[in-house]
């Protein structure tokens, strides 16, 4: 390596380890006990591991956030594979059907992409109230589905239009229904773009606050997202505990990350405007 | 018509969800409220509320004086310094990493803060800044900053540009990898030409690179437009939109309007605000993607 080599490798190093040093102190503040890191994370004149953070927030008297990380997943999962269906189905329509106003219904999904949640919420709380479905998993995996089936769409339909149709069209020659054809040929061969899809999709799902925030009420039911807000102390704040309850919350979509990059990456590139 | 069923279901609950929600949310904001209930119509009543509430527009704070400026004119600070900050940081990243060895070790780290839920991004922008336990502040004192030392959430001239700072960090990994894909569109003969004719690396960055990278840049600053209206779980989780109203942006003060003060006729004005410029944004996209 030539100098300069050297030192831009530092360089981005460097940059590379401030950027997720956040991330490690919060690691580190989750498995020490709070009078420890009361003055940072990083004083090592004493140095007590322990998983009673762990063991605080899991079992919270306010905020449980075992029970929530259930929760999460009640919701995430349903949510995913919903959206799935769906939103396969009809990019599958998009790419390869002729219909009145495909045009325009296409536009008018890569407008609702860019709405933010705000946009519906409180039509949706009003109508969630009147309909009983405030407070239930239901009403939550059915906003869920319906707000991520228009970017779903887009990417399923581009990734379509992007395969030849001829294996379809001798399908159709044998004598293959629509439905068949989609079940058998399509779907396999998309199973790529379906795996960016459910990676991304199950993220957001999981990532999400603000729907949940308006929808679900009761301790019981609340979703992970909504534990850690509700984990500040009055005067102090409970770092220890908060760090917990923050590594519980981000473990699930940090693993999906690592093993999935490629499938999420894709996705994201594919312009996901979903954050 | 057999073809109607690949299209129905998610048309059907789409529609229900939101487009006619989103369509609610603009109706109603013309309408007069008591709490809940709907009264009657009131033509641009709420708007003119909006621009008459303080927490929505400061203009007698603004700039003078240190937040709060109100909502909106928070935003508009947060869209100025985000967006190029972002997009500076995204490219420089991008140019780096792809020269060093273990770039993309270092992309995936930075990338992280797009994968985690925002409320534990808001849980480590409130860490970081603490005055205590924060790290930022640790490094202040260590370089003689002592004075800038504090809990910067806590105090309204720095609450909104820490939010700022850490949605930067946050979100910088986005910018980041667009520019990469980007910068593998440039084809390394117009880089090699340009070293034969003798251009300095600035240079060839500037005549080359920047003008390249255009597609890159503009998804980058429409993205990144749509993120900044939608900003509110840091919010929420690292000040509350306070102290005082000093960070709070429009997202987050709607939902005060609708869920605290039961203001649905104002807060349905704020959203209709956020949804209009969505969709102007979007225009953009729709543009491109077809």
């Amino acid at each position: 390596m030539k100098r300069p080599r050297i030192i831009l490798y530092v360089i981005a190093w460097l940059i590379g380890i401030i950027w997720v040093l956040p991330f490690f102190g919060v690691f580190v503040t989750s498995v020490r006990p709070f009078g420890e890191v009361v003055d940072g994370w990083w004083q090592l004149e004493e140095f007590t591991l322990t998983l009673d953070a762990f063991r605080q927030a899991w079992n919270h008297p306010d905020a449980p956030v075992g029970p929530a990380l259930l929760n999460s997943l009640s919701i995430a999962i349903p949510a995913t594979i919903l959206t799935i269906i769906l939103a396969s189905l009809a990019a599958y329509a998009f790419a390869r059907f002729e219909f009145r106003l495909k045009g325009p219904l296409f536009s008018l999904l890569i407008i609702i992409m860019a709405m933010p949640g705000q946009s519906i919420i409180i039509p949706l709380f009003a109508h969630m109230i009147t309909l009983g479905l405030i407070d239930t998993r239901l009403g939550l995996i059915l906003i869920h589905t319906a707000w991520g089936i228009p970017w779903a769409v887009l990417f399923l339909r581009n990734f379509f239009l992007s395969v030849p149709i001829d294996l379809e069209e001798s399908a159709r020659v044998d004598g293959a229904s629509d439905l068949t054809v989609f079940r058998r040929i399509v779907l396999p061969i998309a199973l790529p773009a379906i795996v960016s899809i459910a990676v991304l999709q199950f993220v957001w799902v999981w990532n999400d606050f603000l729907f949940a925030l308006i929808v679900i009420l009761s301790p019981d039911k609340k979703v992970v997202t909504q534990t850690i807000p509700l984990l500040r102390g009055r005067f102090d704040i409970p770092w220890s505990v908060l760090s917990a309850a923050s590594v519980l919350g981000m473990i699930i979509p940090l693993l999906v990350f690592v093993f999935l990059q490629r499938y999420y990456i894709k996705g994201v590139m594919a312009g996901a405007i979903k954050g | 018509m057999r073809r109607l069923i690949f299209i129905l279901p998610a048309l059907i609950l789409v529609a229900l969800i939101v487009i006619f929600p989103a369509a609610e949310t603009i109706r109603w904001s013309f309408w007069g409220w008591d709490r809940l209930e709907m009264t009657e119509f009131v033509g641009f009543d709420n708007y003119e509320r909006l621009f008459g509430s303080r927490s929505f527009i400061n203009m007698a704070r603004f700039p003078t004086q240190n937040p709060p400026w109100g909502a909106l004119i928070h935003n508009i600070v947060w869209v100025i310094v985000f967006i190029p900050l972002t997009a500076l940081l995204g490219l420089f990243l991008a140019v780096l990493l792809r020269e060093v060895k273990g770039g993309s070790i270092i992309k995936s780290m930075i990338f992280i803060g797009m994968v985690v839920p925002l409320v534990v991004g808001g849980m480590i922008i409130r860490f970081v800044f603490d005055g205590r336990a924060g790290i930022v502040n640790a490094a202040l004192r260590t370089v003689g900053l002592d004075d800038l030392a504090r809990t910067w959430t806590a105090f309204p001239d720095t609450a909104l540009l820490s939010l700022i700072l850490g949605s930067v960090w946050i979100w910088t990994g986005f910018a980041m990898i667009i520019y990469s894909a980007g910068l593998e569109l440039i084809s390394k003969d117009l880089y090699e030409s340009a070293s034969v004719d003798g251009a300095s690396p600035w240079r060839t960055f500037r005549r080359i690179t920047i003008p390249m990278v255009k597609p890159a840049t503009l998804i980058v600053v429409v993205m990144n437009l749509i993120y900044v209206l939608r900003i509110f779980d840091i919010v929420y989780v690292a000040t509350r939109g306070g102290p005082g109203g000093a960070s709070s942006v429009l997202a987050f003060q709607g939902y005060l309007f609708a869920f605290q003060q039961r203001e649905w006729g104002m807060a349905s004005a704020v959203f209709t605000f956020l949804t209009l410029a969505a969709a102007i944004i979007s225009v953009v996209l729709v543009r491109r993607v077809k």
